[in-house]
Parts: C-alpha cells; structure tokens; sequence
C-alpha cells in the first residue's frame, strides 16, 4: 500500500525539528568546516563581512610546518597509553565487582560517581592534590618515597603536568568503562567460569584466559571509545594547565581551539588542523575495525 | 575443594580491593565536603593540607557556604544552570519524542535515508564542530544567549535512538484500532505513545541534565564574552580563581553544586548502572 500524502506531510512535520537542528547543528559544521580547511578566513573576514576565500592547501602546509601543531599531536598521541591501562583496570574492576557478594551495589555506585562529576569540579578538586603541598605529595612522603625537600607541584612540572591529568581522566573513566564491561560479563556462561575453577585456575589465570578472549569485542569497543577520547582530549587540558607548562601539555585540538577562539580567530588554519585529526581518528577506527574482523578468537578450533 | 578460612581470607581481600578502589574514586569528594564545612576561623589557624587533619574538621561551620554564596554572588550562575539545563531537557525530550515516531511507527519515503543519517552521525568527527557552530550562532545573533547554549544540543541520534527503541516495542495493533477510531498521528504520539514511554522519558531526561549541568567547554564557548550568562560549571574556575587563598568558599561552591548531581545519581542509580548506552544497541 502507497502511503497518503497526508502521513508523509505528518511524518515530515513530526521529524522537522530533529532534521533542521541536525543539519545546520551535525550534519553543516562538519562539511563546512572541511571547506574552511582549504580557506583564507579570520574574525577580519566577520568584520568585513568577506567570504572565505579559497587557498587550496595552504593552510595544512602552515599546519604541518607549525611547531605547536607538532607537540600537540605528539602530546595527543602519547595520551593513548591511557588506552590500555583504562581498559584493563575497568575490565578487572568490572570482574570484581560482579561476584555475587553483599554490598557490590554501593561499589559499582561508588565507582560511577567520578564520572558524574564536573570536569570543572575535578580541577578544584585534584588541583589540591596536585599542588606542591597537596595530598598526592604528602602521600609520596608518607610512604618514604619522595624526600619533602625535592616535592614540586605537579601540574607545574613539565615532566609530571601531562601524566596527572591522564590520573584525572583516568579516575573520571574507569567507572563509565566498568558498566560497559559489566554488560558483557553477564553474557559469559558461568559454567565456564566454574569448570575452570574445577580445574585448579585461580583467579590471575581465569582472568587471562576466560574473561578476556570472551570480552573481546566489548573490550576492543571500549578501546577505540577511549582511544578517540584520548587523542582528541581538551577539556582537562584547559582547565588544568591550559597547555602549559611548556607546552608539555599542549595537545592537537588545544591547537584548533587555541587558533580558533582561544587567541588567533583564524577559523581556517583551525579547521585545517581539525581535518587532520579526524584523519588521525579514522585511521584508529581503521586499526580497530581490522582488529575486530581478522583473526576469530581460537577457542573455537580447540573446541 | 578450599577450606573454609581459605575462603574467607578471598573474600576479605575482595572487599579490602574494593575499598582502596572506592577511597580512590570518592576521597576528592570527602575532603572538599571536610573542607567546605571546616570554621576557618578558629584562632590556631586551619590550613586544608595539614593532613590528615584537614579531612576531620575539628569546628564544624555552614559559614562557608553563605560566604561563597553571598560575596560570589553564586546564585547568578546557580540560575544559569538551572535555566540552560531546564531548557535542553524539555527541548532534548520533545525533539526526540517527535522524530522517534515516525522512524518506529509510520512508513514513508526517505526514511530509511534518514535514519541512516543519523545514524552516521554517531561515527562523525564532530569534535571541532564548535568552529563552525559558533560562527552559524553569530550570524543568527545567538552567540552570548541561553538559546545559542541550548539550540545545537538538543537534537542528538541518542536522544532519538533511545525513544525510537521504546515505540518500537508498542504493539501494532493498538496504533492500528486508534487509527480506526480516527485518532489523527499527533493523537497517537501524544495520547499513546507518550504515556508510554514515560520510562524511557524520564531516563532520557535525567541524562541530558547531568550531561547539560556538568558541560563545560561548550557553554563556555557559546557564552564566550556573556560572563553574566555563565552556567556554575563555566563559573566555578573563575570561582576557583577569586578565592585563590580562600579554599574554603571554593569547596562550598563546589559542594553547591556537586550535591544536586549527587542527589540526581542516587534516586536514579540503575538507569546509570544499567548503562542507556545498552538501550540503543
């Protein structure tokens, strides 16, 4: 049966709204902002009231040749060794907190908490934590693993800056990961789980050996949700450091921030480099999607 | 088989695990609230990293919550919040409410297309989106505006995702003896499905506001040079700057505003547990 004109025009009306916002908010931003990446356009073009005018590759050159766009795509690729460490510590955080003892409700709330906070919020917090005389310092020395007499500030430290914000954006994520993972454990048949614990494996092994390969696909989702959050990190850059010190902190889309509104309003160099980042993410989606294909877990040529 | 004590030294070392992981995710937390209701004014001095007797305040005090409200004037941006969170949650849930019905329940051409769209959008770059959206803002003359804060947010192929997942599951034949009955689609939407859906609403609704009431680039962005428009999440490190020497407002402030959060969290914990990312597999 053909649909009436009416339900049509219904249907269209009913999903006006949606497709507008989309398309001017979503779908525009995204085809035009590649456009501006081959453009000559700066806040003078918006007080002129001048187009873009078109410059072919001009600005990627201007990019690539940029010192500061170096060290923030060096910086954002290095934010990937958060990747891992994440995915594994909320795997087995997420194993712990499955087991079926009193109390593991308070736990898995416990461990969410951080990733309903603020990211404005964790800056006041942790910036106490951070500073010279703050609590992550007091700890070191508590344990007698610093000497008071050497402690320093550690966002204030180039060699340190980069490293605690990754802390934060770790503790703000393990709990977000741990319920993803907490999904896919439930779907592992606890009969395996018991047949190995038959088997004498204990708990490192069963880990390894079950909960793992049976996790992968959870777990490489997860992995590329994280690692394009790392490499396109921002938010806790600018309000922990802002790039500084040094630029030790400093990462790619710092760089089109900084271009865009933060102090150059030099919307096309901007965009350039936001074109080559999502290059730079789709190579990772990429990598991920190979991963995800190829090689079919082994069990099943054992079995 | 283990033996019993064997047993119970597991479980013991499960729960000890758990705790050093639940003191990593909760201890910034307890200390702001130590500090933010630590009196500051007892004669000896207090200093919030003379530990660890800065996480047990010895005087116990509201005074910092009024200082912070009163000479930072929190109760601006506390607005702000409220008014910019209000307005995309109401415009997330009624956007997506409409879209997801003719996508779940009505056939017609180009939806297909359409929904596959959205779907790409999921998969978009759109982290330098806020280029281009904020020049759209400027041309429209809603840069510096709640509406220019709210307007490109509220639809979201989640949003819609999550409701189309709901009407979805309605049964046919009930749209099908409205229809007989002469109930128009907009009768449907709003007499049938909506009621319906009220889970899926409410679920929707109390994410978009978290999300809303923590977001802080974009606003900041959006509300670049409107200072006085500033939501408490923008305001909060302006707050962090004034009262450099005064931790203890800065605590307040960030109480004030974590605790809504919190309140939010608690009462709706298994919507956050189950995961809404699951209800749009």
């Amino acid at each position: 049966m053909k649909p009436k004109a009416a339900t049509i025009f219904t249907a269209y009306l009913l999903l006006a709204p949606a497709l507008v916002l989309m398309l001017v908010f979503t779908f525009y931003p995204v085809l035009y902002g590649a456009y501006l990446g081959f453009t000559k356009y700066t806040a003078a073009n918006l007080g002129s009231n001048t187009p873009p005018t078109w410059i072919g590759l001009e600005n990627f050159r201007t990019v690539l040749s940029d010192e500061l766009f170096r060290i923030g795509l060096v910086n954002s690729l290095k934010y990937l060794i958060i990747v891992p460490i994440l995915q594994i510590a909320s795997l087995a955080v997420a194993v712990l907190v499955n087991k079926q003892l009193p109390g593991m409700a308070f736990f898995r709330a416990a461990y969410y908490i951080p990733v309903i906070t603020s990211i404005s919020l964790a800056a006041v917090m942790w910036d106490w934590v951070f500073t010279r005389e703050g609590l992550l310092n007091w700890l070191l020395e508590f344990f007698k693993i610093i000497d008071p007499s050497g402690s320093f500030g550690w966002l204030l430290n180039p060699n340190t800056a980069l490293w605690a914000i990754m802390l934060v954006t770790f503790w703000r994520g393990f709990g977000y990961y741990m319920v993803l993972y907490l999904g896919g454990l439930q779907s592992i048949p606890s009969e395996l789980e018991e047949a190995a614990l038959l088997d004498g494996a204990n708990a490192w092994q069963r880990f390894w050996k079950i909960t793992v390969p049976l996790m992968r696909p959870t777990i490489l989702l997860c992995s590329l949700l994280s690692s394009l959050a790392a490499i396109r990190v921002l938010e806790e850059i600018l309000v922990f450091t802002n790039g500084g010190p040094l630029n030790s902190t400093y990462t790619v889309l710092m760089y089109v921030y900084q271009k865009s509104f933060g102090l150059d309003f030099d919307y096309g160099v901007a965009s350039a480099a936001g074109l080559l980042l999502a290059v730079v993410g789709f190579v990772l989606s990429y990598i991920n999607f190979r991963i995800t294909r190829e090689d079919p877990p082994k069990r099943e040529a054992k079995a | 088989m283990k033996t019993a004590p064997v047993k119970l030294i597991g479980v013991a070392a499960n729960y000890l695990v758990l705790s050093l992981i639940a003191l990593f995710a909760i201890f910034p937390f307890l200390w702001t609230l130590a500090i933010s209701i630590t009196d500051k004014t007892v004669a000896s001095g207090v200093s919030i990293f003379d530990f660890p007797q800065s996480l047990f305040p010895k005087a116990i005090t509201f005074n910092n919550f009024f200082e912070v409200y009163r000479v930072f004037g929190l109760e601006k941006y506390l607005l702000n919040s409220i008014i910019i969170s209000s307005l995309t949650v109401i415009g997330t849930l009624v956007v997506s409410a409409m879209a997801a019905y003719p996508l779940s329940k009505m056939t017609f051409p180009g939806r297909d297309l359409i929904f596959g769209a959205m779907l790409a959008t999921l998969v978009l770059p759109s982290e330098t989106n806020f280029i281009v959206n904020v020049l759209s803002l400027n041309k429209m003359g809603l840069l510096g505006t709640y509406w220019g804060v709210v307007i490109p947010t509220i639809a979201t192929a989640f949003g819609i995702f999550v409701m189309r997942q709901t009407y979805v599951a309605v049964p046919d034949s009930l749209l099908e003896a409205a229809r007989m009955d002469g109930a128009t689609e907009f009768q449907i939407l709003w007499r049938i499905m909506v009621p319906l859906s009220r889970p899926a609403l409410t679920a929707l609704g109390i994410f978009t506001l978290v999300n809303t009431w923590n977001s802080y680039f974009w606003p900041s962005v959006a509300l670049l040079g409107a200072d006085n428009l500033q939501p408490l999440s923008v305001a909060m490190l302006k707050l962090k700057g004034q009262f450099n020497h005064d931790s203890f407002n800065v605590a307040a402030g960030a109480m004030i505003m974590m605790i809504p959060v919190l309140v939010v969290f608690i009462a709706a914990q298994r919507l956050f547990m189950r995961g809404l990312e699951g209800a749009v597999k």
